[in-house]
């Protein structure tokens, strides 16, 4: 199975004027990894989801995700935003932002994947890693061998 | 304490998983157990029923419809939807830990008035079942839903008998008694069933005593309509219900009897899940549960009733009704064996009725001719027959009297209600535990049937009246011996039925148990 996360799906240091230019920005991350078939397809479904309820989760994280036709394979698209984009949640902007990609048919094995990392996201120290870590390659060896996938 | 939670989120892979980790680790923090079913899009793990049993609270943090809340009915609990459990989990626990604390007492009144206002009708059914396991699930689910049907009616009835005596059948559905022609107040409708403003003519005709007997043929035609439904809603949930309860309307209509109804639930059941799981257009998806699953499984179910069920119904009958009046030359005593197994087999369907009319039939042409002073076998017919009907639901009330560790509560009650439906003759009463276990319930009946039909006809007891069971034993002659024959059979139905049931006991206990404790009922 395909990693849910590489290097190139890594933002470091994203500078973004709100959440859907945060979302665009490592949407298109995924597109020019061939994750995501059609750019704005995609981020309509993302926007469709963000409406029915904001993913500002507490901790600082923002969790645009959708499922979607445009997406070929499960995908986690992540940016670190050191000056914080308010993803509606009520203890303040998100400086982690994790975009996830799930193709809305196939198996369950990758939402399971994705459920693992969901859980991840509560806990201090998983999001403190990825905020200590020193370089792209880093954040992404570490999350994938966190959810489970190889 | 220990709590039990479900999460789930429109799309299920991001708020389902973060409100359960929040829940469990705000709970562990709390000093609680807590225990999280994510019904989200990577498929639901359910939850053990021992862990739910043991839960002192539960908690929805869910945005969509719980899967299986039955299983969670009776127990105090927050409802609180999925973002607040992934905001604030500790806020979460504290208030579920407050539900708990101020929830009343188990045992008291508030708490079993809790439990009964349980939301939703409930199944039996855990998700992790075997197939075979699952299949008495959903046949007890049915059952379940069915037995008080069979105790109001069945009473309602016997009441009837006792203040209208056996006549008031005459009264309400035709014929002469006393020298005076009544008419039939049911008309052309399924006998259950009084044409409209015809309580007139059933209070003038038959009197109070009629419309306690019609109550109780009203609530006795849902029996098989009831188990159906039920037994397909346990099957495919909701939409499994319109098809089941319309297919068992048509297995009543059909005479089918309660075997009709088991094939038209479980016909229903597949049928609605079968539809309710179509990957559909978007478009269609919102038209699906009220207009297209409701019309498609109607249709296909009632098409199947009317002609893969209905018609080889109808023609074995016929056959069967020609045949018996073929072996009315042969020995008494075997007529009467013949005679008990198929009142046994079915209690109250197809087969059972064909001996039931085999025998009034002759009793019509038998009183008629009744002045010659010889014995006549056709009054030992209707004696063999009422005798052998008797048997079944009694030979259950003595069995879940004796053996009460085998039944479940609701069992056990309905075993109460069958001393008084044995003995007014409605065979009926045996249904609900015949429906639950039919391989070892009605192999049981037709041997003990048999038996008591037997000897009745060896002892040559006479009968004169179609009906009544044990309010005209007066007219049986020698009645003592009459009496005799039914507690044989009785004893020997009650016996065959706690042998087979105990072959695996200890599963059919842990099942009673099981279903005792979701009911919230002590063993």
């Amino acid at each position: 199975m395909t990693d849910l996360i590489t290097e190139e799906l890594v933002v470091l240091d994203l500078v973004a004027s709100d959440k859907v230019d945060a979302t665009r920005q490592l949407a298109a991350k995924l597109q020019a990894a061939g994750r995501v078939t059609d750019l704005e397809g995609f981020l309509a479904d993302v926007a469709a989801r963000e409406a029915q309820m904001a993913t500002g989760m507490p901790g600082g994280i923002g969790l645009p995700h959708a499922r979607s036709d445009y997406v070929t394979v499960p995908s986690l698209g992540l940016a670190r935003v050191p000056a914080g984009v308010d993803f509606g949640a009520p203890d303040g902007p998100a400086t982690l932002v994790f975009l996830i990609a799930a193709p809305t048919g196939g198996g369950s094995e990758h939402l399971t994947i994705l459920a693992a990392l969901a859980r991840r996201l509560v806990r201090p120290a998983f999001r403190q890693t990825i905020i200590d870590a020193p370089d792209a390659a880093s954040v992404a060896s570490y999350v994938q061998g966190e959810v489970g996938g190889q | 304490m220990k709590f039990v939670a479900v999460t789930s989120c429109p799309t299920g892979i991001a708020h389902t998983y973060m409100a359960a980790e929040n829940l469990e680790q705000a709970g562990k923090a709390a000093g609680h157990d807590v225990q999280v079913e994510t019904q989200g899009s990577a498929g639901t793990v359910p939850l053990s029923d021992d862990v739910i049993a043991a839960a002192d609270g539960v908690i929805y943090a869910a945005d969509l419809e719980v899967k299986g809340k039955g299983r969670f009915a009776g127990k105090p609990f927050i409802d609180v939807g999925v973002k607040k459990a992934v905001h604030d989990g500790p806020g979460v626990i504290a208030a579920a830990v407050a539900a708990v604390e101020n929830a009343p007492k188990a045992g008291t009144p508030e708490a079993a008035a809790m439990a009964a206002a349980a939301p939703g009708p409930t199944t039996k059914v855990t998700n992790d079942a075997g197939v075979g396991t699952k299949i008495r699930q959903w046949l007890m689910t049915g059952v379940s839903y069915m037995i008080p049907f069979v105790a109001a009616g069945g009473i309602l009835i016997a009441l009837g008998f006792l203040f209208g005596g056996d006549e008031v059948v005459t009264k309400l559905y035709g014929g002469t008694y006393d020298g005076v022609t009544y008419a039939d107040t049911a008309n052309n409708l399924p006998a259950a069933f009084p044409k409209g403003g015809n309580f007139d003519l059933i209070m003038q005709q038959a009197g109070f005593a009629g419309v306690l007997f019609v109550l109780g043929k009203i609530s006795f035609f849902m029996l098989v309509p009831i188990l159906s439904g039920f037994i397909a809603f346990a099957i495919a949930d909701r939409p499994g219900l319109v098809p089941g309860i319309v297919g068992g309307l048509l297995a009543a209509v059909l005479n089918t009897g309660f075997l009709g109804g088991l094939v038209s639930g479980f016909a229903a059941g597949g049928v609605a899940l079968f539809l309710a799981r179509l990957k559909v257009p978007k478009g269609v998806r919102g038209v699906m549960p009220v207009v297209v699953i409701p019309l498609v499984s109607v249709f296909v179910v009632g098409l199947f009733m009317i002609f893969v069920v209905g018609k080889p119904i109808a023609a074995a009958t016929t056959w069967l009704t020609d045949w018996l009046t073929g072996l009315s030359g042969s020995t008494a005593v075997v007529l009467g064996i013949i005679l008990g197994l198929m009142m046994g087999f079915d209690l109250g369907g197809p087969i059972n009725k064909v001996a039931y009319t085999f025998a009034t039939a002759g009793l019509t042409t038998a009183i008629a001719v009744e002045s010659t002073g010889q014995a006549q076998p056709a009054l030992q017919i209707m004696a063999a027959v009422m005798a052998a009907g008797m048997t079944p639901p009694l030979g259950m009330a003595l069995a879940t009297a004796v053996r009460r560790k085998l039944f479940t509560e609701a069992e056990r009650d309905n075993g109460l209600a069958c001393w008084l439906l044995g003995a007014s003759f409605i065979t009926e009463g045996a249904i609900p535990f015949a429906a639950a276990h039919p391989l070892r319930v009605i192999p049981s009946c037709m041997v003990g049937s048999a038996v008591t039909g037997g000897l009745v006809m060896l002892f040559g007891n006479e009968l004169r009246a179609p009906h009544g069971g044990i309010f005209v034993v007066a007219l049986v002659s020698k009645p003592v011996l009459y009496l005799l024959a039914i507690a044989i059979g009785m004893v020997i139905t009650a016996f065959l039925v706690i042998v087979l049931m105990s072959l695996d006991a200890k599963k059919t206990e842990e099942i009673a148990a099981a279903e005792n404790a979701m009911e919230g009922v002590p063993a």
